[in-house]
C-alpha cells in the first residue's frame, strides 16, 4: 500500500485566483431544450470562470502566489522550492516553474519542478513539496497548482465543457519541528488511462492537420483530437468507489474516524458524486465545503479553491484537521490528512 | 435480489417516463428520456442499492431492463 507520512512541514497559507471571464452554463448553445437544467441539476455547476485569450494558468498561479507571499510577509529570497502542478504549461520547454521562479522574483538558489497531473495533482504536489522540505535544509516552499481546462477541452462538447472551470492556486509550506505529521495514501491505475485522454498532441500521436479537424460524435458533441475525451460512465463508477476507499484506508491507518475530522475537502468532480462520497464516509454535510456551483470543476486547483471559497475565513482563527482527496485522469487518486493551524487564507483573487 | 424490486428501482430513475412502461423486455435506450445522465443514474442506483459498480461497457452492451438486472445479479 502506497502510504507516506511526513514530519516537520507545516502548511502556512493557501490562496486562489480565477479569471474574471464567466462561463454561464445555462447559456451554452449546444444543449437541447431542457437539457441545461438537467445537467445543472445533476452537477450543480451553474457557472465557472475561463481565461481570456492569451491568459495562462501560470498567470493565475502567479497572482495567487504574490498575494500569499505579501500577506505572510515572507522574503522571496527565502523561498527555495517551487512546485508547479498543471497540465497547462506556457511552453513545451522551458518548464513553467522556471519561468515562475523568475517572474515571482525568487532567488536562483531554488529547486523548481513541474508535475503534470490533473485532478489528483494537489495531493501529489503537496507530497512532493513536503518530502523535499522534511529534512529542514529547504525551509520555505511554494506549491502552485492550477489548470486551464478551457485550453484542453472542446467548447462544443456537452459531455465535458459544462463541468469545468479555470483556476490557479498557491500553498505556502514551511519547515517546522512542531508541525503535526502530514500523511498520505496514493494509488494509480494506468489500465484505465483512456477514461480521460487528449489523444493527439503528445509524442505518441503528434499533432497533424487531421488532429485539428472537428468531428461531430453525436449532437452536441463536437471535438478535435487534441481535446479531452471523457468517458463519463467509467469516470463516474471510479469516482464513487476508489476515492472513498482511499480516504477510509488512510483514516484507518492513521487511527482517525472521518466523521470526527473538522473538514473533508474533495476534488470538485461534480456535486452529485461528491455528495455520494461524503455520504459513504458518514461525514456531516456542513463539514464538506464546495466551490463547484460557482467555479466548476477546476481540476487540480479544486481542493485549494474550495478551501479558500468554502472555509478560508474560518481557517485563519482555528486549528483544523482536514482530509483532502484528489482523483482523476491517469487514473490517479490520493488522500492527505493534514493540519491547517491558523493558516493565512486571503479571499479569492480575480484576475483581469 | 428481487426482480420486481429491481424494476421499481430502475423505473424510479426516470422523471418523465411512467413506471408502468418498464417490463423486463423494455429497450430503455429507445425511450425519449434516455440520455447520458440517465446512464449515470443507473450506475448510481446499482452502487446505492446493490453495491455493484457498473462499467461504461455494461451500460453500452445492455439493451433491455433484464440485461441490466443480469449484470448486477452476476456481480452480487
Amino acid at each position: 500500500m502506497a502510504y507516506l507520512s511526513i514530519s516537520n512541514v507545516a502548511i502556512r497559507g493557501i490562496s486562489a485566483a480565477v479569471p474574471t471571464r464567466v462561463k454561464e452554463i445555462k447559456d451554452l448553445d449546444f444543449f437541447a431544450p431542457g437539457e441545461a437544467e438537467k445537467v445543472i441539476g445533476l452537477t450543480k455547476v451553474e457557472r465557472s470562470r475561463m481565461v481570456r485569450e492569451g491568459q495562462c494558468c501560470s498567470d493565475l498561479c502567479y497572482a495567487a502566489a504574490e498575494r500569499l507571499i505579501a500577506d505572510m510577509g515572507w522574503q522571496k529570497q527565502d523561498i527555495e522550492a517551487l512546485i508547479y502542478v498543471s497540465l497547462s504549461r506556457d511552453y513545451l520547454t522551458p518548464h513553467t516553474s522556471a519561468l515562475l521562479q523568475h517572474r515571482l522574483g525568487l532567488g536562483k538558489e531554488c529547486y523548481a519542478i513541474d508535475v503534470p497531473l490533473a485532478c489528483s495533482g494537489y495531493v501529489y504536489g503537496l507530497s512532493v513539496a513536503a518530502s523535499l522540505m522534511q529534512t529542514g535544509q529547504i525551509k520555505k516552499g511554494l506549491l502552485l497548482v492550477g489548470e486551464t481546462t478551457s485550453a484542453l477541452q472542446s467548447p462544443h462538447d456537452k459531455t465535458i465543457w459544462p463541468l469545468h472551470g479555470d483556476g490557479g492556486t498557491a500553498t505556502a509550506l514551511e519547515y517546522d519541528e512542531h508541525a503535526d505529521n502530514m500523511s498520505f495514501h496514493f494509488a494509480t491505475d494506468g489500465a484505465r488511462g483512456d477514461a480521460i485522454i487528449n489523444p493527439d498532441g503528445g509524442t505518441r500521436h503528434p499533432i497533424t492537420a487531421e488532429s485539428l479537424e472537428y468531428v461531430e460524435i453525436e449532437p452536441g458533441v463536437k471535438r478535435n483530437r487534441t481535446q479531452s475525451v471523457l468517458d463519463g460512465m467509467n469516470v463516474f463508477g471510479f469516482s464513487i468507489k476508489d476515492p472513498p476507499a482511499s480516504i477510509a484506508s488512510l483514516a484507518a491507518k492513521e487511527g482517525v474516524s472521518v466523521p470526527d475530522l473538522d473538514y473533508l475537502v474533495l476534488h470538485q468532480a461534480n456535486k452529485y458524486m461528491d455528495d455520494k462520497i461524503a455520504k459513504k464516509l458518514k461525514m456531516a454535510p456542513e463539514k464538506v465545503p464546495f466551490s463547484i456551483m460557482q467555479y466548476g470543476n477546476t481540476s487540480s486547483a479544486s481542493i485549494p479553491v474550495t478551501i479558500v471559497v468554502g472555509i478560508g475565513p474560518k481557517l485563519e482563527g482555528e486549528k483544523a484537521k482536514a482530509m483532502l482527496c484528489g482523483f482523476g485522469s491517469g487514473l490517479s487518486w490520493g488522500s492527505a490528512l493534514v493540519t491547517l493551524d491558523h493558516i493565512k487564507c486571503p479571499a479569492l483573487i480575480e484576475v483581469e | 435480489m428481487d426482480f420486481q424490486e429491481f424494476v421499481e428501482n430502475f423505473a424510479n430513475i426516470w422523471d418523465d417516463t411512467d413506471a408502468s412502461v418498464f417490463t423486463p423486455e423494455t429497450r430503455f435506450k429507445e425511450l425519449d428520456e434516455w440520455s447520458s445522465l440517465v446512464a449515470l443514474s443507473i450506475i448510481a442506483m446499482a452502487d446505492e442499492e446493490y453495491e455493484v459498480v457498473l462499467k461504461g461497457d455494461d451500460i453500452r452492451n445492455a439493451q433491455t431492463v433484464q440485461d441490466v438486472y443480469e449484470v448486477i445479479q452476476s456481480r452480487l
